[in-house]
C-alpha cells in the first residue's frame, strides 16, 4: 500500500486530480448545508449576473440560484457515475470472466456480442433506451451501464486468457476446486489492477454521458443536474452566459480530475506499462 | 496484398457489417416489445391520436395477432426494404424524413472528421519531432482538456465567443434564412454556417488523433527500417513522410473506425446546439414530440452510417498498409 501511494504521488497530475475530487465530494456532502433549500426554489430576481443580489454564480431565467443548482447537482452526477459504472463492471466482468475462462465457442459467442455493442453508436442507443423507458434516474443508470460494459469485457477476458494457464490456477484445478471458486478467488484478484484503472475512466465517461442525456432533456425530471442546467441556459445564452458556463466548468473539473486520477492509478498499478501508454482508451 | 486477397478481405468485412445491421434490427424489435405498453402505443399512442380504432388498425398493421417469430420476419422485411415506419406526428414516412436530413449530417460529420484527421495527424507529427518541449506538452494538455469537456458545452462556448461577443460567425442553422442565395454565394453561406459546428465536433477527435499520431510516430521512428533509410542517406523530410508517417497512420485509422459511433453520436448533440438541420436535430425534435418511430429510424440510420464508415476505414487501412492480412 505504501509502495502504491509512493508511485501514485510521483504523478503530480494525479495528486491534483485527487485533491479536486476530494473538494467535489465535499461539495456533494455539504450541498444541503451550504444551500439549505431546494435547487428548484425561486430565490430572487431572474437573470442576475454572478455576484449580484446575493447570487454567487448568478440566477437563472426563473430566479433560481445557479450555485445551489451546481452544488445539489454534484450529488446526482457522482451517484449516476458511480452506480452505472458498478453495474457496467458487473456485466463486463461476468461476461469477460466466462469468455476468458471457458474459451472456445463460448468465448467466440460472447466476443461477437461484445463487438456488436461496441460497433453500434452508443450515445444514440442510450438516448433511445432512456426515451423509450421514460427518463428517470434508474433508466439513465441502466442505459449508461448497457452502453459502457464492452471495454470491461475485453480487458477482463484478456487477463483471464493469460492467467488461466498459469501454475497457481492449474494447482487449484488439480486440488479439485470448483470453477466459480477458481474464478473468484484465484484469477479475479490478479486481474484487478486494469479493472480499477478502467473504472475510474468509466466513471468520468458516465458523468459525461449523463450530462449529455440531461442536456437533451432526458434527465430525471425530479433531480437537478449539470447537463439540465446547461440545456436550460442554451436558448438564453446571449442574455445569461453564466447559466451555461458554470455548470460546464463543474463537469469539466470532475471529469478531468477522474481522468488524472485514472492515469495516476495506471502509473501506480502497472509500473511497467505506465510510460508506454500514449493512447487514451475508447 | 493482391487484388484477390483485398477483395476477399473486403467481402469478409461486408458480411460482418451485414450481421451487425441484422443485429440492430433484431435489437430494435426486442426493444419495442420490451417497452412499457404494447408496440402500437409505443410507436403511435403518444403521438396524440390514440383512439381505439386507430390503435386496432396499428395492431393489425404490426401483425400483433401473429406469432412472435412471424412478427420479427415482417419487421425485418420492412426495414430491409427501407420501410422505417410512419411518423404520425409529421404525417410522413420516417424514411423520407431521414432522407431529407441525411445530407446535412453527412456534410457535418465529414467536415469534422476531415478536420480532425488532418489537423490531428499534423499536430501529432509536430509534437513527435519536439518531444518534451513546450509545444509537445501543450498538445498533451489540450488533448486532456478536450477529453474532459462535454461536446455540447464546447459548442455553446464557441457560440458565446464567436457569435455573441465577436459577431464573426453565425450560430444557428445551415444557411441564412430568407437570403435565397444561389451557386457560389450559397456554398459560401453554408460554409460559414458549417465552421462552428464542424469545429465543435472535430476538436475532441483532433485531440485524440494528435496523441495517437504522436505516440505511434515515436514508436515507428525507433524501428530498424527507419534507421536503414537514414543510413542510406534518405533526406529527413522524406523519411518522416514516406517511412514513418505511413506506418504511424495505421493506429489512427484503426481508432477512427472504432470511434465512428462516437462521431455520429456527437453529431446529435452538436446539431442540437447549432440547430443544424440533420438527423441529429431530427432525433432531438422526435424526443420533444415523443415520436419514437422517428427516433428508432434515426438509430437505425446512425448504425448503418457507422458500419459503412467502418468499411471505409478497413479499405483505407488496406490501402495504407501493404502488410494487412485477412484475419
Amino acid at each position: 500500500m505504501a509502495e502504491f501511494w509512493r508511485r501514485f504521488r510521483r504523478n503530480l497530475g494525479a495528486v491534483i486530480g485527487l485533491a479536486i475530487l476530494a473538494l467535489i465530494g465535499l461539495t456533494a456532502i455539504l450541498a444541503p448545508v451550504l444551500f439549505p433549500f431546494s435547487p428548484w426554489e425561486m430565490r430572487g430576481i431572474p437573470f442576475m449576473p454572478p455576484g449580484e443580489a446575493g447570487f454567487l454564480l448568478g440566477s437563472d431565467s426563473l430566479g433560481r440560484d445557479v450555485a445551489a443548482g451546481i452544488a445539489h447537482g454534484t450529488y446526482v452526477s457522482l451517484l449516476v457515475g458511480g452506480v452505472s459504472t458498478a453495474a457496467a463492471l458487473a456485466i463486463g466482468i461476468t461476461l469477460g470472466a466466462v469468455a476468458g475462462y471457458a474459451a472456445g465457442r463460448v468465448d467466440d459467442a460472447i466476443m461477437r456480442f461484445t463487438e456488436f455493442f461496441q460497433t453500434i453508436p452508443s450515445f444514440v442507443l442510450a438516448v433511445v433506451l432512456v426515451a423509450i423507458f421514460t427518463p428517470s434516474i434508474s433508466s439513465i443508470v441502466i442505459a449508461i451501464a448497457i452502453v459502457s460494459w464492452p471495454p470491461v469485457t475485453r480487458v477482463v477476458r484478456a487477463e483471464f486468457l493469460s492467467l488461466r494457464s498459469r501454475e497457481f490456477v492449474q494447482a487449484a484445478e488439480v486440488l479439485g476446486r470448483s470453477r466459480i471458486a477458481i474464478i473468484l478467488t484465484e484469477i479475479l484478484p490478479n486481474a484487478l489492477s486494469p479493472i480499477i484503472v478502467l473504472s475510474s475512466l468509466m466513471v468520468a465517461t458516465a458523468i459525461l454521458l449523463e450530462s449529455a442525456l440531461s442536456f437533451l432533456g432526458l434527465g430525471d425530471p425530479n433531480l437537478m443536474s449539470w447537463g439540465f442546467m446547461i440545456g436550460s441556459g442554451r436558448s438564453v445564452i446571449r442574455l445569461a452566459w453564466w447559466m451555461s458556463v458554470f455548470p460546464g466548468i463543474a463537469i469539466f473539473l470532475t471529469v478531468l480530475a477522474l481522468n488524472l486520477v485514472g492515469e495516476g492509478l495506471n502509473d501506480a498499478l502497472n509500473p511497467r506499462l505506465a510510460r508506454r501508454r500514449g493512447a487514451l482508451p475508447a | 496484398m493482391g487484388a484477390g486477397a483485398l477483395a476477399a478481405f473486403l467481402a469478409q468485412r461486408t458480411v460482418k457489417a451485414a450481421f451487425v445491421i441484422l443485429g440492430v434490427v433484431v435489437f430494435q424489435f426486442v426493444l419495442i416489445r420490451l417497452a412499457p405498453g404494447d408496440p402500437a402505443s409505443v410507436i403511435a399512442g403518444q403521438s396524440g391520436a390514440a383512439d381505439p380504432l386507430f390503435m386496432a388498425q396499428l395492431r393489425e398493421q404490426f401483425g400483433l395477432d401473429r406469432p412472435l417469430w412471424e412478427q420479427l420476419l415482417i419487421y425485418l422485411r420492412d426495414i430491409l426494404t427501407l420501410d422505417l415506419g410512419f411518423s404520425h406526428r409529421q404525417q410522413r414516412t420516417v424514411a423520407s424524413l431521414i432522407g431529407e436530413r441525411l445530407p446535412a449530417t453527412l456534410l457535418l460529420t465529414g467536415a469534422a472528421f476531415a478536420f480532425a484527421l488532418i489537423g490531428g495527424v499534423a499536430l501529432g507529427v509536430a509534437a513527435s519531432r519536439r518531444v518534451g518541449r513546450p509545444a509537445d506538452s501543450a498538445i498533451t494538455v489540450i488533448a486532456l482538456t478536450f477529453y474532459a469537456t462535454p461536446i455540447f458545452w464546447v459548442g455553446l462556448l464557441l457560440v458565446l465567443v464567436f457569435s455573441v461577443w465577436l459577431e464573426w460567425l453565425p450560430s444557428f442553422g445551415m444557411f441564412t434564412v430568407g437570403a435565397d442565395l444561389t451557386g457560389l454565394a450559397h456554398a459560401l453561406d453554408v460554409a460559414k454556417h458549417l465552421i462552428l459546428p464542424a469545429l465543435t465536433l472535430g476538436l475532441f477527435f483532433l485531440a485524440i488523433y494528435a496523441r495517437l499520431a504522436r505516440a505511434s510516430m515515436l514508436e515507428v521512428a525507433d524501428q530498424d527500417f527507419v534507421r536503414t533509410a537514414r543510413a542510406k542517406g534518405v533526406p529527413e523530410g522524406r523519411i518522416v513522410r514516406v517511412h514513418v508517417l505511413r506506418n504511424a497512420l495505421l493506429p489512427v485509422i484503426t481508432f477512427a473506425g472504432i470511434q465512428a459511433g462516437q462521431l455520429v453520436g456527437g453529431s446529435i448533440l452538436v446539431e442540437t446546439v447549432f440547430a443544424w438541420p440533420g438527423i441529429g436535430r431530427l432525433a432531438f425534435e422526435a424526443l420533444l414530440a415523443r415520436d419514437y418511430a422517428v427516433l428508432l429510424g434515426v438509430f437505425f440510420c446512425t448504425a448503418v452510417m457507422v458500419v459503412v464508415f467502418n468499411l471505409v476505414t478497413d479499405l483505407l487501412y488496406a490501402v495504407v498498409d501493404p502488410r494487412v492480412e485477412v484475419a
